[in-house]
């Protein structure tokens, strides 16, 4: 992965190499925040542009962290972004901030940007990290708001708040599915999704830890 | 006392960190192939979480709430938006002497833990509980009761998923669902049979 152009940067981790779906990455936030679509953009917005910059200022400065601290630096690049995220939302949007409650402050521990700084910031210059993190946040996005959109409109009956499909209570057709707003759900979903992405690509398959056939050696799957 | 009583029995089973909340997902899914490892995880777990959540309710009632630093002469000010960054330099930190600590006086139980103490810094069930230990104003006695609760909501969760775990990687998964696909849905249906306590009140 020595010359990877900006374009292969930012549209990799999108389908090829998705941080929820093959990385197993930043799910904490991916499953409480995809109840209903807006809460789901806004956290894919903060998500992306944290990663993003926070990428960009580790990458400026990788050489000079010296390694047995890096952890609490890249910390602390993370917090005063996600300090920065919060305020904005607090100032502007505080009904969507009070919904979001600790999810926002939770992008600090949101594998994602920890995973990317690590992996990918601290050996790249500092425009190809930023790629990197807006590609990865958009990786995540996209799973995020298909959940959020397949949750609340077959769940709501709404979309961003707007009425899609008219729900039976309020005298329309539509008998809303109550467990799609539910936890449980988002966790079938996120299944059902690896499963599609990974026939889709094969190459993402895992092994299984034991074949049917005896004596296969058990190999961790990843 | 039953305030209390109520208040843990509540943290552990109707609103368990990992199923109810999602949080410390990824270490949750990553490290639940053996129940022998998970426990031993679970266990740092509700170690560092019944240390934290109190400590950060104490720098938050005493230097960080509006109105805090009255008692240094300062009753204006209002340092809440430093939250998230002492509260995770407090999580680093103590983790980090927890380590020590162990490494020190109690070698067997780090050699046990030893790869997962790390980890825990970047585990949201951990700076999860603070955020609603600060979101809900509990106080200090309350917060030693929910970050034991919540810790060990979560050390739950991981030791039964681990359990379902050991059995499931025998089965016939269809291709695409072969490990995290099937650990998903696995979860979903554990946070499904959580949810029958769901309006348990004591």
């Amino acid at each position: 992965m020595s010359k990877m152009t900006a374009k292969e940067v930012l549209l990799n981790p999108i389908f090829n190499n998705n941080p929820i779906g093959l990385q197993i990455l930043g799910i904490c936030s991916a499953l409480a925040v995809t109840s209903n679509l807006k809460t789901a953009l806004v956290m894919s917005i903060a998500l992306t542009l944290v990663t993003g910059f926070s990428n960009l200022f580790i990458s400026m400065i990788r050489s000079q962290i010296p390694s047995s601290i890096r952890m609490i630096v890249q910390m602390v690049i993370i917090a005063s972004l996600v300090i920065m995220v919060d305020q904005v939302l607090k100032a502007f949007a505080y009904s969507l901030s009070k919904q979001l409650s600790v999810f926002v402050g939770l992008i600090i521990t949101n594998c994602i940007v920890m995973g990317r700084a690590e992996a990918f910031a601290m050996q790249n210059p500092p425009f190809l990290s930023f790629v990197d993190g807006i590609g990865n946040g958009l990786g995540y996005s996209v799973m995020l708001i298909a959940l959020g959109v397949i949750r609340e409109l077959f769940g709501a009956g709404k979309l961003m708040g707007y009425e899609i499909l008219p729900v039976i209570n309020d005298g329309g057709w539509y008998l809303p599915n109550g467990m799609l707003l539910l936890p449980p759900s988002a966790f079938f979903l996120i299944g059902l999704f690896i499963w599609a992405l990974r026939s889709w690509k094969k190459d993402q398959l895992e092994k299984p830890a034991f074949k049917m056939a005896p004596q296969v050696s058990n190999k961790e799957a990843y | 006392m039953e305030h209390y009583i109520s208040l843990f029995v509540k943290a552990v089973f109707v609103e368990n960190m990992a199923l109810a909340f999602f949080l410390g997902m990824c270490t949750f899914i990553a490290i639940s192939k053996k129940v022998e490892t998970a426990i031993g995880l679970g266990i740092a777990v509700v170690v560092v979480q019944a240390i934290t959540v109190p400590a950060n309710n104490l720098i938050y009632t005493y230097l960080l709430k509006d109105g805090a630093l009255a008692w240094a002469g300062l009753p204006e000010a209002d340092l809440s938006f430093l939250g998230l960054l002492s509260y995770i330099g407090v999580i680093a930190a103590i983790v980090q002497i927890l380590e020590m600590t162990l490494d020190k006086y109690v070698p067997s139980l780090y050699n046990a833990l030893g790869v997962f103490l790390p980890l825990i810094t970047v585990n949201c069930a951990i700076m999860g509980g603070t955020l609603f230990m600060v979101e809900r104003d509990y106080n200090l006695t309350e917060s030693v009761v929910y970050g034991a609760g919540s810790g060990l909501s979560w050390a739950l969760a991981i030791a039964a998923l681990a359990g379902i775990r050991e059995k499931l990687k025998y089965s016939d998964v269809p291709d695409g669902l072969q490990g995290l696909g099937i650990t998903f849905i696995t979860i979903g249906l554990m946070s499904l049979g959580f949810m029958s306590f769901s309006g348990v009140q004591l």
